[in-house]
């Protein structure tokens, strides 16, 4: 088994992999800056703010301000790196995102914070789930979505490598890290997690490591189960879709997000597009608006769990030999 | 009334205690105004939240949900024992107000949009010869949205006397002062210059917010009350303190608040 899902494994929330990438390129002396709305403790960049006070800036609550503002940075030349909560971000200062940077192609990277569903308490105005539909309509958009601290060091390194606007996803909650430090990282490239053959999970973000945890068990159970760690989901690695899809037949896509827009519909985009002959189905929120609740309570209740994984992958495997 | 006001304050550390998570400082510098409105100004009638005749409220610094709730049971919208289900699962106290609870007209939560609510129903009032007041009710650190200040422009222009908002200058928002994140002053002038009534008054006198409640009446303008307060009011290890906005309290501490609130009465 390639990967530890055990009890001892660390964890760290992905958000803390931004600050310590900013740092990092701070440290390297990259003409960046960071900026923020009121919530620099949540977003982690206050830890840039202490070591490098001169590269940060708090424009207050005011999400469409922040994007104008870093839009004029990009202008002379500095990489801004922005955030706030995804829900404020992707959602409050759409407009500016589309029409002033994305529009221009300026060199804006967007961190879009405590994201999904295990936001838990704040509840359903918190709760971004639509994020990903937001930003993946929008042309000059790159979508990172990163599983795990060490990947998203690694997603904010590349953010600042590629020319033109990023958006990077990060959650609250503390989290497992499964990926480990050298491990590939190309912008675009899925990775292929597991080998198998009866049936391909796809997913991304932290929610990916129930994926993992899910086919491991069915492969101790004798079945073969692909994994791919879709960590860009704009652009989209069409090709190891078309493969999965002939390959195993069956695709499962675990996307923390509502059904509608997010990882799941841009593959089934590609399935359809490409005319593949494949099952497929996908674990999302269900077209609504949870409650207030704890984090794994409402995973339990919207399905992203272990189990709930691998009755849908069984069923799918059960079907796909059945031919119907 | 300054016994409901320590019994809501009460409610507040009791709720959020329970839920493991909330805000506090935002919830307690409002408990003077709530209270006030609720208690002494507002028409409405808890037994029939939907009653056409009522007020409108519009808490748009949702994340001080915790006091609207205990303001709203108080009044009766809703048993009091039902404030401990706050942020649980399937409860309708969820963390921001939302339209499942008796007594909320809106779902907020991501602030800077109340006032253009308030300015649409104010309009709709005036344009249906209604005559239903909506107060707005709004952080200092949230009037760093430019949407209020839209809002603000269209409800000078408009004449929205039947618009009130109001301010609580506590001078805290996550990351610090408001004065030095983003200062907002001045404060007063600024509502002046959008064609606003104003009054700046002590945030947590209470018979100062109900003579100022009742003093609106007489002009043409919307007003804006803007009241001076201390995030955190009442607790005296959490007064002006900007890390107590959104921070659990553990069970130490929470015996220690809730002494202090004994004391009180
Ligand atoms: C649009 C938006 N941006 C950011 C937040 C996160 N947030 C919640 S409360 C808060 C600070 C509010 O400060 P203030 O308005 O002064 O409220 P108070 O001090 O009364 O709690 C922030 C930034 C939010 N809820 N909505
Ligand atoms: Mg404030």
């Amino acid at each position: 088994m390639k990967f530890d899902t055990g009890q001892s494994i660390e964890k760290i929330a992905t958000r803390f992999g931004y600050s310590e990438a900013l740092i990092r390129l701070l440290d390297q002396n990259k003409d960046i800056l960071v900026l923020d709305a009121d919530l620099a403790k949540s977003t982690t960049t206050s830890l840039v703010q202490d070591r490098y006070p001169d590269h940060f800036v708090d424009v207050g609550i005011a999400e469409q301000n922040l994007v104008g503002i870093a839009a004029g940075i990009s202008l002379n030349g500095t990489t801004p790196f922005i955030s706030t909560y995804a829900a404020f971000l992707a959602g409050r200062a759409f407009d500016q995102i589309r029409t002033t940077v994305c529009y221009s192609n300026l060199n804006v990277k967007f961190a879009g914070m405590h994201t999904g569903i295990t936001v838990g308490e704040d509840g359903p105005t918190h709760q971004m789930l639509e994020d990903i539909a937001l930003m993946r309509v929008l042309p000059n958009m790159t979508i990172l979505n990163p599983c795990d601290y060490n990947e998203a060091v690694k997603a904010t390194l590349a953010a600042d490598n590629l020319k033109g606007p990023v958006y990077i996803r990060f959650v609250r909650e503390s989290t497992e890290v499964f990926t480990k430090k050298n491990d590939r990282f190309v912008v675009g490239e899925a990775n292929e997690l597991l080998k198998g053959k009866d049936l391909t999970f796809i997913s991304s973000g932290p929610i990916l490591y129930k994926a993992l945890q899910a086919a491991e068990e069915l492969i101790n159970e004798g079945y073969s189960i692909r994994v791919l760690n879709f960590h860009t989901i704009k652009p989209l690695d069409n090709d190891a879709i078309i493969k999965a899809a002939m390959e195993t037949k069956g695709i499962l896509v675990i996307d923390e997000h509502q059904i509608y827009g997010g990882l799941g519909t841009a593959v089934s985009e590609v399935i359809a597009m490409n005319n593949l002959d494949v099952l497929y189905k996908l674990i999302a929120v269900e077209d609504r608006f949870l409650t207030s609740g704890k984090p794994e309570e409402l995973l339990n209740m919207t399905g992203f769990t272990k189990e709930n994984i691998k009755r849908i992958a069984k069923e799918m495997i059960t079907q796909k030999k059945s031919g119907t | 009334m300054k016994i409901l006001a320590n019994n809501i304050r009460k409610d507040i550390v009791n709720m959020i205690f329970e839920a493991g998570s909330g805000h506090l400082g935002g919830s307690l510098s409002l408990v003077e105004f709530l209270t006030a409105l609720y208690f002494e100004k507002l028409k409405h009638d808890p037994d029939n939240p939907d009653w056409q005749e009522r007020d409108r409220v519009i808490l748009s610094k949702g994340h001080a949900a915790p006091v609207l709730y205990s303001v709203l049971a108080r009044a009766g919208y809703f048993p009091v024992k039902h404030l401990l289900s706050l942020r649980k699962l399937n409860s309708d106290l969820e963390g921001h107000p939302n339209i499942k609870t008796p007594g909320i007209e809106v779902g907020t939560g991501s602030l800077g949009q109340g006032l253009s609510i308030g300015c649409g129903l104010a309009l709709s009032f005036k344009k249906k010869m209604m005559s239903n007041i909506t107060y707005v009710i709004m952080g200092d650190g949230e009037l760093q949205e430019g949407q209020n200040w839209e809002a603000a422009m269209f409800a000078g222009n408009n004449n929205l006397n039947n618009l009130v908002a109001f301010v609580d200058w506590n001078d805290l928002q996550i990351d610090g002062k408001v004065s030095e994140v983003n200062g907002i002053e001045p404060l007063e002038a600024k509502w002046k210059a959008f064609n606003w009534n104003t009054r700046v008054i002590d945030g947590h006198n209470i018979d100062e917010i109900i003579k100022t409640l009742n003093s609106g009446a007489d002009s043409v303008k919307p007003l804006v009350i803007i009241g001076k307060t201390i995030k955190g009011k009442g607790i005296s290890f959490m007064e002006d303190k900007a890390e107590w906005h959104g921070k659990p309290l553990n069970k130490e501490l929470y015996i220690k608040a809730m002494e202090q609130l004994e004391i009180e009465i």
